[in-house]
């Protein structure tokens, strides 16, 4: 130690106490010196340095000052009087800017210089800063003490438009005070979801609609571009994507990062905060560090809760008493009025971790809960948080919850009743009174006589007396009403979409239609899903019924795409990809041929083969080269032939009435304008037509979804027919006259086949399921049905007849196509 | 300490459902996850099946689906899931201050010797 024993001053307990320095009058430093006076006053002679020039005051309250429900003096934690009635010496509006370790002396910004035995670093964290263009005009701000609560409030009181960019919960909690005090708020967030780090996808999507009931407008996935000057002011918010947002105000809140700078000035170790050990001592012996500023275990938190645990451990080593701080599980809630909002833990799923979900759509609550290896590891709520802190205390004390299992997502009360251990118990219990199904108004005296009545299925009860015909939160009710009444007599129903609902493909269709489902979280939540963003199944189904659903609305969603409709190349077993242009017909011409072949020798593909639709097929292209594969034959007039797709794949033709001495109708003139009607369209599965010229059928059209056969007649149109795996030739659907009728039933037959089969079903197991006559009757028993369908159809094609590979080649989605980076290793680099 | 982990650049590089990769010359190519839960991962960009690029699988909580036979392969512990047995290796994966990290060792470790 440098400082010779006599001059240590006295302090207000004897006469020789040592000499503490606090950097930081935040809620770290003066908790520390509170946890310290709580267990040996009379230790320290302490001084406190603070930057702002208050007293010390409650941060995570800014919120509610922001919002106008809280004064400042109502978040004070600690007056003048606390200061003088400890003896503590307040140093406020004077930073402390830099360390002398080897002297252990701080020197603060008036060149006051303060020597000390024990130094505490509290010094918190700075807001980051996004590098942009304009992040330093005048009226942008961060939301980190009080002078920004008070900039924002000035901004407020002249009224106008706030961009706040950063959707954690910082920039959340700051659009809803700007909101309230009358402001247009605009958050733009850089991922899909808000508060990504505290929810999963299903919460995030609820919080979204709530805000924007409110009348936030929140833009997820906007990537700032810059900031927009006037008159030395800022005007707006530009995104990459070229969108602008007005802004009076701009609140950057994007994040935090822990203030080493002091630290590292002063050769203290620092990695992302102050490296401490459990008993907040850094590198060197004589200085603690505490809070937002420190690295504990290799984490840096940002959450007030774990203050207090190292405080506690801090000051228990301070006083000779180490006790050790093990690290904290941090659970959040949103303070934004009436917006119930729960995290904790790990949400993250995986192995060996269960998720139990429940979705009450009628009341807007998702309620998720992680349970590995029979301890809760994780819960996020919306809706009802009132069994958050019961949740946040199963997961600190680890205990096993395999008694409480069944009836944990439920809440403390059912659990702990223990009835629901046998939920059919539970059900059982309830009076014939009680409802089942909300949405619908259903009474468990209802349900029992219904199913006695006869209906023996899940899907006879929801037919007969619609329980659980809606949101499905209540299937589980509905079931064990099932086992309770019949037994073992119970039908199974038909077969669900996969293990993520209880409703069937054709459920989830119609209540697409009914409850006006937009998008897939929507569909999620509405229904009941009981995983919180699906699987592998279910994605592509979902988007591909809002597709249909909603033409020109919904908003295709990549990440629910099957590689191949993702790269619009079919992937081959090495990971390269295959392409196929469109030969409208199967026609093509030397200028076509030609860059085919350039393709081919540019690209060194391996292999061009002709595909049984009358295509040329280009293998092994690396996905890094498509798009300049693309270019060249978008560049000769092709685009792409969709080979890869759940869409219209080819027209296969014979040549017909021009060449064909057997021809009886002009079958590739037909089957290229059959091909530019129907090309693009996204379907249930794939989707091939052929058209022959005569009944010697060349162009296979039996075995084709649908097929026109030629007759002298006129035309002969079938469907249903496969060549795969199970092959099936084609029914007679109808025969027509004009080649104007042959592309109207086409046209209606498909939308038909669209809005009715279940997803990844071909023509004809969906023939065979529904019946031809089912078919016949949709299309023909009302005169005006083909041209309504056929008009639905063309509507849908407006949106759809687009050519993807042009819109690659033009640079949307590049990153699909390109490496992150690549790594190229010195040492070898070097060997060569 | 500087060299413990290689900077792979910021997370916005990587959508959240999808994946990019990493071609690592003279070894494995790394497959990089961004779930919609907002969790990165890090993996060998083959799948123990039939070596299917796994980046160009759907990501769905945790888990990638293979998009050449549909396995289900863990992103935490790169082990196939359900009744398919295998296992494909691991990069750990930090994520500070807005951008990706790679454990150096393990992403060069994977180098042919």
């Amino acid at each position: 130690m440098n400082a010779p024993a006599n001059f240590k001053q006295s302090g207000p307990g004897g006469s020789s106490a040592e000499r503490l320095v606090v950097i930081g009058n935040g809620m770290a430093g003066c908790r520390a010196v509170e946890e310290i006076l709580a267990r040996d006053p009379g230790r320290y002679a302490i001084t406190i340095f603070g930057a702002e020039p208050r007293v010390n005051y409650n941060r995570i309250m800014l919120s509610p000052v922001l919002a106008g429900e809280k004064s400042f003096e109502d978040i004070v934690i600690n007056a003048p009087g606390w200061y003088a009635d400890n003896g503590i010496t307040l140093i406020s509006g004077d930073p402390v800017i830099s360390i002398d370790r080897a002297t252990q002396t701080v020197v603060a910004k008036s060149g006051r210089v303060e020597p000390y035995d024990r130094l505490l670093i509290a010094t918190g964290s700075d807001p980051f800063i996004i590098p942009v263009p304009g992040a330093h005009l005048k009226g942008v701000v961060t939301f980190r003490d009080l002078d920004d609560v008070e900039r924002m409030l000035a901004a407020a009181g002249k009224g106008g438009s706030a961009v706040v960019i950063g959707g954690g919960l910082l920039g959340l909690e700051a659009a809803h005070g700007l909101s309230l005090r009358g402001m247009a708020v605009t958050v733009v967030h850089l991922m899909p979801t808000l508060m990504e780090r505290q929810l999963d996808e299903a919460a995030g999507y609820l919080l979204k609609s709530e805000l924007e009931r409110r009348g936030q407008t929140i833009v997820t996935g906007g990537d700032t571009a810059e900031i927009v000057e006037r008159d030395g002011q800022v005007a707006a918010v530009r995104l990459k994507d070229g969108r602008e947002f007005a802004a009076d105000i701009v609140v950057m809140a994007v994040g935090i990062r822990p203030a080493t700078g002091l630290a590292k000035a002063a050769g203290i170790e620092v990695e992302r905060g102050i490296m401490v050990d459990d008993h907040m001592v850094t590198s060197d012996p004589a200085v603690m560090a505490v809070g937002e500023c420190v690295q504990h275990r290799g984490t840096c938190y940002g959450l007030v809760a774990p203050l207090w645990d190292m405080c506690r451990a801090l000051a228990d080593a301070a006083t000779d008493a180490p006790s050790g701080y093990p690290g904290s599980v941090t659970s959040t809630k949103l303070k934004v009025s009436g917006i119930d909002l729960f995290s904790a833990g790990d949400f993250s799923g995986g192995d060996g971790a269960e998720d139990i979900v429940m979705r009450d759509a009628a009341r807007g609550i998702y309620k998720r809960v992680i349970v590995k290896d029979d301890r809760l590891i994780g819960a996020v709520l919306y809706g009802d948080t009132a069994d958050g802190s019961w949740y946040f205390d199963l997961l600190k004390k680890g205990e096993d919850i395999s008694e409480i299992r069944e009836a944990l997502i439920f809440g403390q009360a059912f659990a702990a009743g223990g009835a629901l251990a046998d939920p059919n118990a539970a059900v059982a219990a309830l009076s014939d009174d009680a409802e089942i199904c909300g949405c619908n108004g259903v009474s468990k005296g209802k349900v029992v006589e219904t199913i006695r009545a006869g209906a023996c299925s899940l899907d006879a009860v929801r037919s007969q007396c619609k329980a659980s015909a809606s949101c499905g939160s209540c299937t589980g009710l509905v079931e064990s009403l099932l086992t309770l009444t019949l037994g073992d007599e119970v039908a199974s129903g038909p077969k669900t979409m996969c293990k993520c609902t209880s409703f069937t493909h054709s459920d989830v269709r119609r209540l697409i239609h009914e409850k006006q489902l937009k998008v897939i979280p929507q569909v999620m939540q509405e229904l009941s899903w009981a995983t919180p963003d699906g699987c592998a199944s279910c994605r592509p189904a979902l988007n591909y019924y809002l597709l249909c659903a909603w033409p020109g609305d919904y908003v295709d969603d990549q990440q629910s795409r099957f590689v191949n409709e993702r790269m619009h190349a079919n992937i081959q077993k090495d990971g390269t990809y295959s392409v196929v242009p469109r030969m409208w017909g199967g026609l093509t011409n030397p200028r076509e041929l030609r860059a085919i072949a350039d393709v081919v020798e540019k690209f060194n593909a391996p292999m061009v083969k002709v595909t049984g639709g009358q295509r040329l097929d280009i293998f092994g292209i690396r996905k890094e080269d498509l798009p300049a594969v693309w270019a060249d034959l978008n560049a000769a007039g092709m685009v792409s032939g969709h080979a890869y797709g759940k869409s219209l794949r080819t027209v296969k033709t014979c040549v017909g009435s021009e060449w064909c001495r057997f021809g009886t109708q002009d079958s590739t003139g037909l089957g290229v304008k059959l091909e530019q009607l129907t090309w693009g369209s996204w379907m249930p599965h794939k989707f091939k037509i052929a058209v022959s010229g005569c009944p010697r059928n060349c162009a296979e059209a039996t075995i084709k979804d649908f097929g026109v056969v030629c007759v002298d007649s006129g035309y002969e149109l079938h469907v249903g027919g496969n060549g795969g795996i199970k092959v099936r030739a084609t029914d007679l659907l109808c025969k027509v006259t004009t080649e104007a009728e042959v592309m109207a039933v086409c046209a209606a037959f498909i939308q038909f086949y669209r809005e009715d089969a279940w997803y990844l079903e071909r023509t004809a197991p969906w023939i065979e399921r529904v019946g031809l006559d089912y078919v016949k009757s949709a299309l023909f028993d009302d005169p005006e049905a083909i041209g309504r369908l056929a008009a639905r159809f063309r509507h849908s094609q407006s949106f759809m007849q687009d050519d993807p590979w042009a819109r690659r080649v033009a640079g949307e989605d590049a990153e699909l196509h390109q490496h992150l980076a690549e790594v190229r290793p010195f040492v070898l680099e070097t060997a060569r | 300490m500087i060299g413990e982990w290689l900077d792979i650049g910021p997370v916005g590089q990587v959508a959240p459902g999808t994946a990019r990769t990493l071609p690592v010359r003279g070894g494995d190519e790394i497959a990089i996850f961004h779930t919609l839960e907002g969790r990165f991962y890090a993996l060998v960009n083959k799948c123990p099946h039939k070596a299917g690029p796994l980046s160009q699988g759907i990501v769905h909580g945790s888990v990638v689906t293979c998009p050449l036979h549909n396995w289900n392969i863990s992103l935490k512990t790169g082990e196939a899931l359900g009744d398919d047995k295998g296992c494909v290796p691991t990069i750990p994966l930090k994520v500070d201050a807005g951008r990706i990290y790679l454990r150096r060792e393990a992403v060069l470790g994977r180098q042919a010797a």
